[in-house]
């Protein structure tokens, strides 16, 4: 089982940082540019700051919080029961339940649920899921044009880009670059930037896809195991659209996002918009169950898909990071996401929460950098609506890598593994670190600069005097102080200098 | 294959979980029982009339309010609405009382028009099931009063009747008044997005004009 696409490109996200970073796109990065850093920073700022207000108004928002971290994982450690639950009340309801155990059986189970009906169009609602399998991709393939209707994966898919975050994935684009995009697009050459003449230009684009199109593909928020329901947050309509119009809905959910009860969106409907958005309640929340007679599609597919998810309940430590409910406040927050933007986590799940579900799905096999893409600062814990303690995840998938580097010959004769033993070795012991301190001492001379500062290391030690400097160690090391000030010798003496406060040299 | 996948979906789960995967917890329904709600017992907006902030919040959220004052006055406000509109007669949910409508106006019924034609009416009147003051919502479920979903989702104008006794402070206490099984839209102000630039921008797919009628019964 290896879920293909989750991890783009394979880069390692300092590589990928710094293409990113880069202040001219380049042909490894075509859309990283200073405009894209100064976007994704007002977006997330403008964000964050209708989240704080919002959350504020609620004095019961760490109850909610903790209620809703304790209803995931209560989930999570029943997930086959509720599942199966979730199952028998959408297929009494007239729906169809499918499981695909990885994302090739999601868009092979996709492809045959379509081929009956042949449509050249099909009509898709922002769906990670869908992402993360490469569906759009697939059915192009076969020959039907998938028709994104959310008007960020819109400007996504016309632009031929990425998305950079899974609540808003086109932050990185300005105003002006989205009336570019649709005037060539949809051949609009007089349409303005301002954003109400781009949001009617969509809705003129795609009003009579939805009132003819046949088929539409959906993800979901949340599965509702004792209706066998599903709902969908959203805030243009596209969804709603999709939802009711089309002959044939499918709905492709990640098995993780399954609720015990109907009764538990009193909790996420709370916590998941003013998190994800900053509004109380965003526009639309649909929820449905089957097929419900002549209100919505006559036939209706939920594929559970697995790819990787499964595994990750093994791990006492890590499950939590299966409780996400994708309100990307961790993104929003984190001072590293600020900086690079999604892209540089080459992924399709980004930010912190990326960093931890992205090379899990992986069964850490992959994307293994993205866990040390954090200061660790725990930001994102302190916003997450269901109590995802990221750094502690990010640090016990930490130790995982180094164990699984350790365990092959390679990587435990590499310089870091030697490096790092060696340390291990020197500082079991205090003679032995004195030493080491004493020839170190010695040796940085004729590296150390006027200032008291080396700028600049030779060979593999480059990496780190290549982007800041590294102050040189003191003449007097601690330990040598200490026994001149303390030592039996010079406690003859001991107001000449208090040794209340360590003194650096 | 979806079988196998079933099979082996559910035998993973299970070993990651460290059971046997036929014994699929029966131990689940008292550990939900334990679940700590202290949630319910907030209740910030005591202080306040909840009619007041609704009405505030809707205004927040770019959709119109009018109080009416009583039932019997429903006819003339609907008309006085559609008449400060300009707006020609909307559709109508089937179940929605005759009593609300003006007189001499033909209403066509939502239920008799297709896609397309619904796509040219000037509006879809109706009622709902409960409406939700601290968040500006109100919230519509498939059936008597309040239309099918695309009622409420192709015309531009939703003229939405609200009785007070329909309205709750929170969400929480809007959950036991629905009927969990049917399909239920939860709508909170216009369509809109803040795709661009994150300004939340009034239309995009759905109504561009939400209004709410508030009565007191």
């Amino acid at each position: 089982m290896k879920p293909e696409t989750t991890h783009w490109n394979r880069q390692d996200f300092p590589e990928a940082a710094r293409k990113e970073l880069a202040a001219k796109p380049s042909q490894d990065a075509p859309f990283a540019h200073s405009q894209t850093r100064r976007n994704v920073r007002n977006a997330t700022e403008i964000i964050q700051a209708k989240r704080n207000a919002v959350v504020a108004e609620l004095p019961e928002w760490q109850d909610l919080r903790a209620a809703g971290a304790a209803i995931r994982a209560h989930t999570l450690e029943h997930l086959d029961h509720y599942l199966l639950e979730f199952e028998a009340n959408c297929t009494r309801h007239g729906g169809h339940v499918h499981w695909a155990a990885d994302a090739a059986e999601a868009r092979k189970l996709v492809l045959e649920i379509l081929a009956p009906h042949a449509p050249r169009e099909i009509l898709k609602i922002k769906t990670m899921t869908s992402e993360e399998i490469g569906l759009n991709a697939c059915l192009e393939e076969h020959g039907m044009h998938p028709l994104e209707t959310d008007l960020a994966e819109l400007i996504i898919q016309m632009g031929r880009d990425r998305p950079s975050h899974f609540v808003v994935p086109a932050l990185h684009k300005s105003r002006g670059q989205i009336r570019d995009l649709f005037a060539r697009e949809m051949h609009r050459p007089e349409l303005s930037d301002e954003p109400e003449a781009l949001a009617a230009a969509a809705r003129d684009y795609l009003r009579q896809k939805f009132l003819s199109t046949r088929v539409a593909i959906s993800g979901a928020n949340f599965l509702l195991a004792d209706t066998g329901g599903v709902c969908i947050v959203e805030s243009e309509g596209n969804g709603r659209m999709c939802l009711t119009l089309p002959d044939v809905l499918i709905t492709i959910v990640g098995i993780e996002k399954v609720l015990p009860s109907f009764q538990d969106l009193e909790v996420f409907l709370q916590t998941l918009p003013r998190s994800a958005t900053g509004e109380r309640m965003n526009p639309y929340n649909s929820i449905w169950s089957g097929t419900p007679g002549n209100d919505g599609p006559r036939e209706f597919h939920v594929i559970l898909l697995d790819n990787g998810r499964s595994p990750i309940l093994a791990d006492d430590e890590s499950r939590q990071t299966l409780r996400c409910i994708r309100c990307a406040a961790c993104l929003n927050t984190c001072p590293v996401y600020h900086q690079t933007g999604g892209h540089a986590y080459d992924s399709v799940y980004a930010g912190p929460i990326g960093a931890i579900l992205t090379p899990q799905l992986h069964s850490m096999q992959a994307a293994q950098s993205l866990p040390y893409a954090s200061s660790l600062c725990g930001a994102c814990y302190e916003v997450c609506p269901v109590a995802i303690n990221i750094p502690e995840v990010l640090i016990h998938l930490r130790g995982k890598i180094v164990e699984q580097q350790q365990s092959t010959v390679a990587g435990s004769l590499s310089l870091w593994n030697i490096a790092m033993k060696s340390a291990a070795f020197l500082m079991q012991d205090g003679s032995r670190l004195h030493a080491a301190v004493h020839l170190a001492q010695a040796a940085q001379r004729p590296l150390v600069s006027r200032n008291g500062f080396i700028e600049w290391l030779p060979g593999m030690l480059n990496g780190w005097t290549k982007t800041r400097d590294l102050p040189a160690l003191p003449a007097e090391s601690f330990r040598d102080w200490w026994r001149r000030t303390r030592s039996a010798n010079s406690s003859l003496q001991p107001s000449a200098e208090q040794p209340s406060e360590p003194r650096h040299d | 294959m979806t079988d196998d996948s079933r099979a082996r979906i559910l035998n993973r789960i299970a070993a990651a979980l460290g059971r046997d995967s036929s014994a699929a917890s029966s131990a689940a329904a008292a550990s939900y029982a334990q679940i700590a709600r202290d949630y319910r017992s907030a209740n910030a907006n005591s202080d306040r009339s909840i009619r007041d902030l609704f009405v505030e919040r809707l205004h927040e959220y770019d959709a119109a309010c009018t109080r009416v004052a009583t039932p019997a006055d429903l006819p003339a406000a609907i008309a006085a609405t559609l008449a400060a509109r300009r707006l020609a007669t909307p559709a109508v949910a089937s179940g929605v009382p005759r009593e609300w409508l003006p007189e001499g106006c033909d209403f066509p019924a939502a239920d008799s028009l297709s896609v397309h034609e619904l796509d040219r009416v000037p509006g879809i009147l109706t009622g709902c099931t409960v409406a939700i003051a601290e968040t500006g919502s109100i919230v519509l479920q498939s059936g008597s009063g309040q239309g099918l979903r695309r009622h409420t989702l192709i015309p531009d104008f939703h003229l939405c009747v609200v009785l007070e006794s329909q309205l709750v402070a929170s969400v929480p206490l809007a959950f036991p008044r629905l009927v969990p099984d049917l399909p239920t839209t939860f709508i909170s102000g216009p369509s809109a997005t803040a795709d661009i630039e994150m300004t939340r921008i009034r239309g995009v797919h759905g109504p561009r004009t939400l209004h709410v009628l508030l009565v007191a019964d």
